[in-house]
């Protein structure tokens, strides 16, 4: 059985204040390779919360969230941004490219943020994950000058660009048409189903999450429902 | 292009207008700071130039550094005296010519024996007292500039006539004398003379050009009622800034004030070094002033691009990263106003030279300025520094965000 890529034992995030609140309440589970996962719930549930823990964009207030087997609590801010640009990938509801910057730039960011590859080697690289979304011919446009699902594609490519195991999107169709809709999920299931990722999205869209294989549904910070339909190693 | 400066580069271009108001007002604090600072130091520098050159760098006059003890003082050991006549010491320096023999095997430069006198100078049915000056016209050239600034005649033609005197030009031109005419020298011992005028000079110093006349040192003692007095011995160094150092030794070893330029216008320099206190504090102060332009635009990139730092933050951008993209940004508007700042400064400080105007004092009809690379190099470091201060503290602010909360917001 292969190793869990990301692993959440016992997780709470409570936001202290005045009248401290509970947005994650001990959430344990694993994301496996070549996982396609729904976290659904309704709003304010918990789902983006843990979405950010799991993706160490956030500190549980208790409990531990592994990477590749490797706790995280005691790491420095320094070692988990080392961990977010090598290991896993982001894409937000909005699409959150710098606008100042052509396409090809903003995907070359990651690469280039790592500083492994030389820039001819990053200009490839770049052109590679852009051509794979049909994006090449818009690599020198910037992102104002993109449809509202070109943008979503390109902030996959960006969330590609240094090939990480893990895929985490929060709501990537939530602010796009139908047509974008079926386009980006489209993109989210091939990369668990032909470039063997595991994507990890939260959605309000019961639709899109029943077409995915394992489905977790939290309520008021807990995880209340954890279905696996189509077990990883068979989605392939 | 590394990434950080690639991102630095592309928000300072893409906030055009904001930028080129940050820069215009680096731009204008290195200017004005070189600008000021050239027309301090040039004027400082003038200044000094014109003492060293007007004055003799060491003046050793005869009174004694401790005052003569009288002859019962010396015999007998009481407390005090009375009804004692103190003994009169004869004026003047004890065998000139010897001390001088003396102190050229040492001295680096040139000595020359004087005679300070005052008189009234008559001519045309006016009186002007005036001070004159007994000189040596074979060695007066190595000492001061009196052979440069003479109008008509010579040093030579101090020879010229049994009495003859050289007279500032406005003094001639206050009385109406000219070259030959006959003035009368009263002074104050009560011996007078008919002196001729064969030459007049012009120093460029209102005082002086009004007031002073040259005369055979002779003549000076004659007038002073003293056969062979010297009063003042004179000392051009050839480095005017070891002046003091050497007239310390001179003191010591002939027993008379020596006193270098430095000392008798110790307060002028005082009041320099208390101008150039103030010049650096106004400099400082432009640059500072010009430093919150620059914090402004930094504050207003961070605020602008809270959204960015959050994404960057998210794809892993480390704390000093983005600490470091907006420092650089900080740092370009400090380069580019700084190199716009050099031109700034040396147009102000070649306009500032070329404008004319009249001053009571002096011929100087232009304002001096000093050409210096220790000014633009200067004002640069500073003008750089005040800008990495300006645009750490919205960058270390910056670093500081918190990606998710600005996440949660835009969603």
């Amino acid at each position: 059985m292969s190793a869990a890529l990301i692993e959440a034992r016992g997780v709470t995030k409570i936001l202290s204040g005045i009248v401290p609140v509970t947005l994650v309440r001990d959430v344990s589970l694993t994301i496996m390779p070549r996982e396609f996962v729904a976290i659904t719930g309704p709003s304010g549930s918990g789902k983006s919360s843990l979405l950010y823990l799991l993706g160490l964009l956030d500190l549980p207030t208790s409990g531990n969230v592994l990477i590749d087997g490797q706790s995280t609590t005691l790491m420095t801010e320094e070692e988990r941004a080392e961990v977010r640009l090598t290991r896993l990938g982001f894409v937000f509801q909005f699409h959150f490219l710098l606008p100042e910057f052509t396409i090809m730039e903003n995907v070359a960011l990651p690469m280039r943020a790592l500083g492994k590859l030389s820039a001819r080697a990053v200009t490839v690289r770049a052109e590679e994950v852009l051509a794979s979304f049909a994006l090449g011919d818009h690599r020198h446009k910037t992102p104002d000058q993109l449809s509202g699902g070109q943008r979503q594609c390109v902030a996959v490519a960006r969330a590609l660009a240094n090939d990480p195991p893990v895929i985490l999107a929060d709501e990537p169709t939530g602010s796009l048409d139908s047509i974008s809709t079926t386009q980006v999920f489209g993109i989210l299931r091939d990369l668990v189903m032909l470039h063997g990722k595991s994507v990890v999205a939260v959605t309000h869209d019961l639709n899109l999450a029943s077409q995915m294989h394992r489905r977790m549904d939290i309520v008021d910070g807990r995880l209340v429902r954890d279905e696996q339909f189509i077990p990883a190693a068979d989605a392939h | 292009m590394n990434l950080i400066l690639t991102i630095a580069w592309t928000h300072v271009r893409h906030r055009a207008r904001q930028t080129l108001v940050a820069i215009v007002g680096v731009m204008t604090g290195v200017g004005f700071s070189i600008m000021m600072a050239a027309m301090m130091e040039g004027s400082q520098e003038d200044f000094i130039r014109t003492l060293v050159d007007a004055l003799p760098h060491i003046s050793i006059t005869d009174e004694l550094r401790e005052p003569t003890r009288q002859p019962a003082d010396v015999i007998y050991a009481a407390a005090e005296f009375h009804g004692l006549s103190p003994e009169v010491r004869r004026p003047g320096i004890k065998n000139p010519m010897a001390t001088i023999a003396s102190l050229q095997t040492w001295v680096p430069g040139a000595l020359t024996p004087s005679v300070q006198s005052k008189a009234v100078l008559r001519f045309a049915g006016r009186n002007l007292t005036v001070s004159i000056i007994g000189i040596d016209p074979r060695t007066e050239a190595d000492v001061s500039n009196l052979a440069t600034h003479l109008r008509q005649g010579t040093l030579a033609s101090l020879y010229r006539a049994s009495n003859a005197i050289l007279i500032g030009d406005r003094l001639a031109g206050k009385i109406g004398a000219r070259v030959n005419s006959n003035v009368t020298l009263a002074s104050a011992e009560g011996a007078s003379m008919s002196a001729t005028v064969v030459g007049t000079f012009h120093s460029g110093f209102r005082a002086t050009d009004e007031t002073t006349g040259y005369v055979l040192l002779k003549t000076a003692q004659i007038l002073e009622r003293q056969t062979g007095i010297v009063n003042e011995l004179r000392v051009r160094t050839r480095d005017p800034m070891e002046a003091r150092l050497i007239s310390e030794r001179i003191g010591e070893q002939t027993g008379y004030k020596s006193i270098s330029w430095q000392e008798a216008q110790e307060d002028l320099l005082s009041a320099i070094t208390l101008r150039n206190v103030l010049m650096y504090t106004i400099v400082g102060a432009i640059l500072l002033v010009a430093s919150f332009g620059t914090y402004n635009i930094i504050s207003t990139i961070t605020h602008e691009k809270t959204r960015d730092i959050a994404i960057m933050k998210s794809l892993g951008f480390r704390d000093h990263t983005i600490r470091t993209i907006f420092v650089i940004e900080a740092l370009l508007v400090g380069f580019a106003g700084a190199a716009l700042g050099w031109v700034l400064g040396y147009l102000l400080t070649r306009g500032l030279a070329a404008l004319e105007f009249k001053t009571p004092f002096s011929d100087y009809n232009h304002l001096p300025v000093l050409y210096s690379a220790k000014h633009y190099f200067l004002a640069t470091g500073v003008a750089l520094m005040s800008s990495l201060v300006a645009g750490y503290f919205p960058a270390r602010a910056a670093a500081r965000l918190h990606p998710i909360d600005i996440i949660r917001g835009a969603t």
